[in-house]
């Protein structure tokens, strides 16, 4: 199928050129057109090039400085996850000028709604329906499979448009840094969650479910609630969801039995929402543990409730379980335990499975208030207790990934920014902003929130950049005309990239809603690459 | 079924009068008010005659109550809200930007709304558990905040006005920190 890019504003003829699948039109007799065309036929370095066109758009510049305000902002945006789309979704709107592009690395867009959303919430995904509506407006395109660091380079991105915005989320784990965390038996909870929800580079992951009745979850955000609840929920229920079929194939086989969820500090300080929490406490037949001790509170305790609602209310409905705990589990009962005051100091290697772990050794924490922050930190007693397990999934918290040319915070893993814009990396103490460069969702502020949050953290962006084009930061006399989406197709045309734009992912859907209606699902994901590809292309 | 065809006429009407070039776009009560007597006559006449006679009373009967939207530039919308239906929907039908994510499913706390007037806050029924898990996780929640998708149009309500949350002048880059509650 062709997509039909829309030209320049003042209606010249386009020729039409095809790259990629891409039916586009190219403009004519326009000097910064000609600049991108030469740009990809002849494969120049993106340096050489940006000289040529900047020295084109000068010439071009004056001789229509008095239409400067109806040409094309173009921006950039990648990744199409929720902080993705908003950004769009609020930059076309914000700029009747703006023509924006989604680049992804997945031939699928939506992020983490498709790949980190428990298939049991097909409620969350519903917000899918709001951004295809963004990705059918005549201003912007989505271009999948397209990877920021090793299809296109970020200064060839900023070369290309006026304004790139990145919100490539989190893709990698923060780590415990103790010993025996290599051991086979243990997963990051985002490759475990990938695994589920048939992320094409974690399909293939298998985790062992079969060798142990028992799971340790470390960490209590609601991740961590979302891996537990689908290790714990009767597959039934979950074989009516969009779960990938090999995963309920496993779970279907799965003798886990019991799940702990061990958390650094106490109930007070569980990371989880009351939704999330109130959810898993309710699964049919579930024995639930939590100790009487761990539910005494203390002064600061009371404060911190006193000053979070969420925190009061999923303190009392942990309270509510445990008061209504039965005397122990029955004969076959699944169980839910939570551990509080508790951090991993090694993870124990098996003696029967080389190389495979049998449990995790704890040691007791009590929490110290910081003098600084005033927050409760946990803090080692030296004592320590044993859990032992087959399966470990560490649900600590999610963490960015840099790419070339990136100012970004190792310590924190995001990018250093002022409300969006992009700090340059310098020695001095001047605050200097890298132009025309912005972030925008877990890339921006770190691995926490929820759809929603985004949104206003994409409004909090856009309304950045919208200040920056009114102050003439943006557009000025050398960087009037960019090439945009037909500059970057030339690009990643010429290096054999194989674009996925919308309409093609739309047939991923058709076919994955096709085969899910074969067997009683909502969508039967398509979990391996080649599949994914094969179907787009088709 | 009658309210998702009206919806669709509705937001049909609505496009064609903002279409007009000598309609403003701005967001005077006035003008709302026009547009929607505009939109109810266009939409007896087209709706009407095509539809059985038990669903046309049924309409006649249907109540509306009127409702104020208040934007975070303090700019007023009054629209008249049929009994049965919630704020998102009105909201939705009438262009004002209310966020709605998850379509009303009490999975995502976009619909937030500020009940301006206490004692309409009391009027409403409390929230239910599920409500308040979302209302949890809302920005700039307030003591008589609600979510637009769970306040239903009742005669009682007649006259409610809603604030609708100042989102960016809430967010913090370091993260939101919630006012105590
Ligand atoms: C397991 C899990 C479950 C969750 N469940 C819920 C829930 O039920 N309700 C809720 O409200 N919130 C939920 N959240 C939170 C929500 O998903 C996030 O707040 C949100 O997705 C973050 O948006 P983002 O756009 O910053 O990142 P992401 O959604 O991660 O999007 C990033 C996108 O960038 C792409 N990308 C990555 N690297 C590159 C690259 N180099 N080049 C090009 N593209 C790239 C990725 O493919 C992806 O599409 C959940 C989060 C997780 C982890
Ligand atoms: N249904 C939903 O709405 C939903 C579902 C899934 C995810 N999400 C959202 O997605 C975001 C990410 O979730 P998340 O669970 O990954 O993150 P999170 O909520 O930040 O939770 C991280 C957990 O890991 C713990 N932790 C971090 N570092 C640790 C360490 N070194 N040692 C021991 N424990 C450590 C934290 O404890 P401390 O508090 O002690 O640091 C906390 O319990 C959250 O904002 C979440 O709300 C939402
Ligand atoms: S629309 Fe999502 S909670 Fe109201």
């Amino acid at each position: 199928m062709l997509l039909q890019f829309r030209g320049e504003s003042d209606g010249n003829y386009y020729g039409k050129q095809r790259y990629n699948g891409y039916e586009y039109a190219a403009p004519q007799n326009q000097d910064y057109g000609g600049a991108a065309a030469a740009y990809g036929a002849l494969g120049m370095g993106h340096q050489l090039m940006g000289c040529i066109y900047r020295a084109l758009s000068k010439l071009f510049l004056r001789r229509s400085y008095s239409s400067f305000s109806s040409h094309p902002l173009r921006v950039c945006v990648v990744g199409s996850g929720p902080a993705g789309f908003y950004t769009a979704e609020k930059m076309l709107k914000a700029h009747q000028n703006a023509e924006v592009d989604i680049v992804d690395r997945l031939p699928t867009p939506f992020g983490l709604v498709r790949s980190g959303v428990a298939p049991d919430h097909p409620e969350t995904k519903i917000v899918t329906n709001q951004f295809s509506r963004v990705a059918h407006n005549d201003r912007f395109s989505y271009i999948g499979n397209v990877t920021l660091g090793s299809s296109i380079s970020l200064s060839e991105l900023r070369d290309l448009y006026h304004v790139v915005v990145l919100a490539y989320g989190a893709e990698s784990d923060r780590a415990f840094g103790v010993p025996g965390e290599g051991l086979s038996g243990i997963h990051s909870a985002r490759e475990f969650v990938w695994w589920y929800n048939g992320h094409p580079d974690c399909s293939n992951l298998a985790p062992d479910l079969k060798s142990s009745d028992t799971a340790v979850v470390l960490g209590q955000g609601n991740v961590a609630l979302d891996v537990a609840r689908l290790l714990l929920r009767p597959t039934m229920e979950l074989a009516t969801t969009d779960i990938a079929s090999s995963a309920l194939a496993a779970l279907n086989e799965s003798s886990i039995r019991k799940v702990y969820l061990v958390g650094r500090r106490g109930p007070v300080q569980a990371a989880c929402t009351a939704k999330e929490l109130r959810e898993i406490l309710g699964i049919k037949d579930l024995y639930i543990h939590i100790r009487n001790v761990d539910l005494l509170t203390t002064s600061s305790d009371e404060e911190e409730m006193k000053s979070s609602r969420i925190r009061r209310r999923v303190y009392e409905l942990l309270s509510k379980a445990a008061s209504s705990e039965t005397s122990g589990p029955s004969p076959g009962q699944r169980e839910l335990h939570f551990v509080f005051f508790r951090k991993p100091d090694k993870f124990v290697e098996s003696d029967e499975k080389s190389g495979h772990v049998a449990g995790v050794q704890l040691e007791k924490t009590v929490l110290r208030e910081d003098e600084g922050t005033g927050i409760q930190t946990a803090v080692g007693t030296g004592q320590f207790d044993e859990l032992s397990c087959g399966l470990v999934l560490k649900s600590i918290g999610y963490k960015s990934v840099p790419v070339d040319g990136l100012p970004f915070d190792h310590h924190k893993g995001i990018v250093p920014n002022a409300m969006g814009r992009v700090l340059s990396d310098n020695a001095e103490d001047t605050i200097q902003f890298e132009r025309g460069l912005y972030v925008s969702g877990w890339l921006k502020r770190g691995p926490t929130g929820i759809v929603a949050t985004n949104l206003y953290c994409a409004e909090e962006t856009v309304a950045s950049i919208t200040e920056d084009v009114k102050k003439g930061d943006i557009i000025s006399t050398n960087t009037l005309a960019r090439p945009g989406k037909n500059g970057l197709l030339h690009v990643l045309d010429n290096r054999n990239v194989k674009v996925v734009p919308f309409s093609s992912w739309e047939k991923i859907d058709n076919e994955e809603k096709r085969l899910g209606s074969l067997v009683g699902k909502p969508r039967e994901k398509l979990r391996s690459w080649n599949e994914l590809l094969r179907v787009a292309m088709s | 079924m009658f309210i998702s065809k009206f919806s669709q006429l509705g937001a049909r009407v609505v496009e064609h009068l903002t279409r007009e070039p000598s309609i403003s776009v701005s967001r005077s009560p006035y003008l709302y008010a026009v547009r929607h007597r505009n939109l109810q006559s266009l939409m007896q006449e087209r709706f009407f005659s095509t539809t059985d006679k038990a669903i046309n009373e049924g309409c006649k009967e249907k109540q509306k109550i009127s409702v104020t939207f208040v934007g975070d530039g303090g700019e007023e919308t009054t629209i008249k809200v049929p009994v049965g239906m919630s704020m998102l929907e009105a909201a939705h039908e009438n262009d004002i930007e209310l966020e709605g994510a998850c379509e009303g499913s009490l999975a995502c706390s976009t619909c937030h709304v500020i009940v301006m007037d206490m004692d309409y806050y009391n009027k409403l029924e409390d929230p239910t558990d599920e409500e308040n898990d979302m209302l949890d996780l809302a920005f700039g929640l307030t003591e008589t905040s609600r979510l637009g998708c769970q306040v239903i149009a009742s005669p009682e309500l007649d006259g409610l006005r809603l604030a609708l949350p100042a989102a960016t002048r809430n967010f913090a880059v370091d993260g939101y920190k919630p006012k105590p509650h």
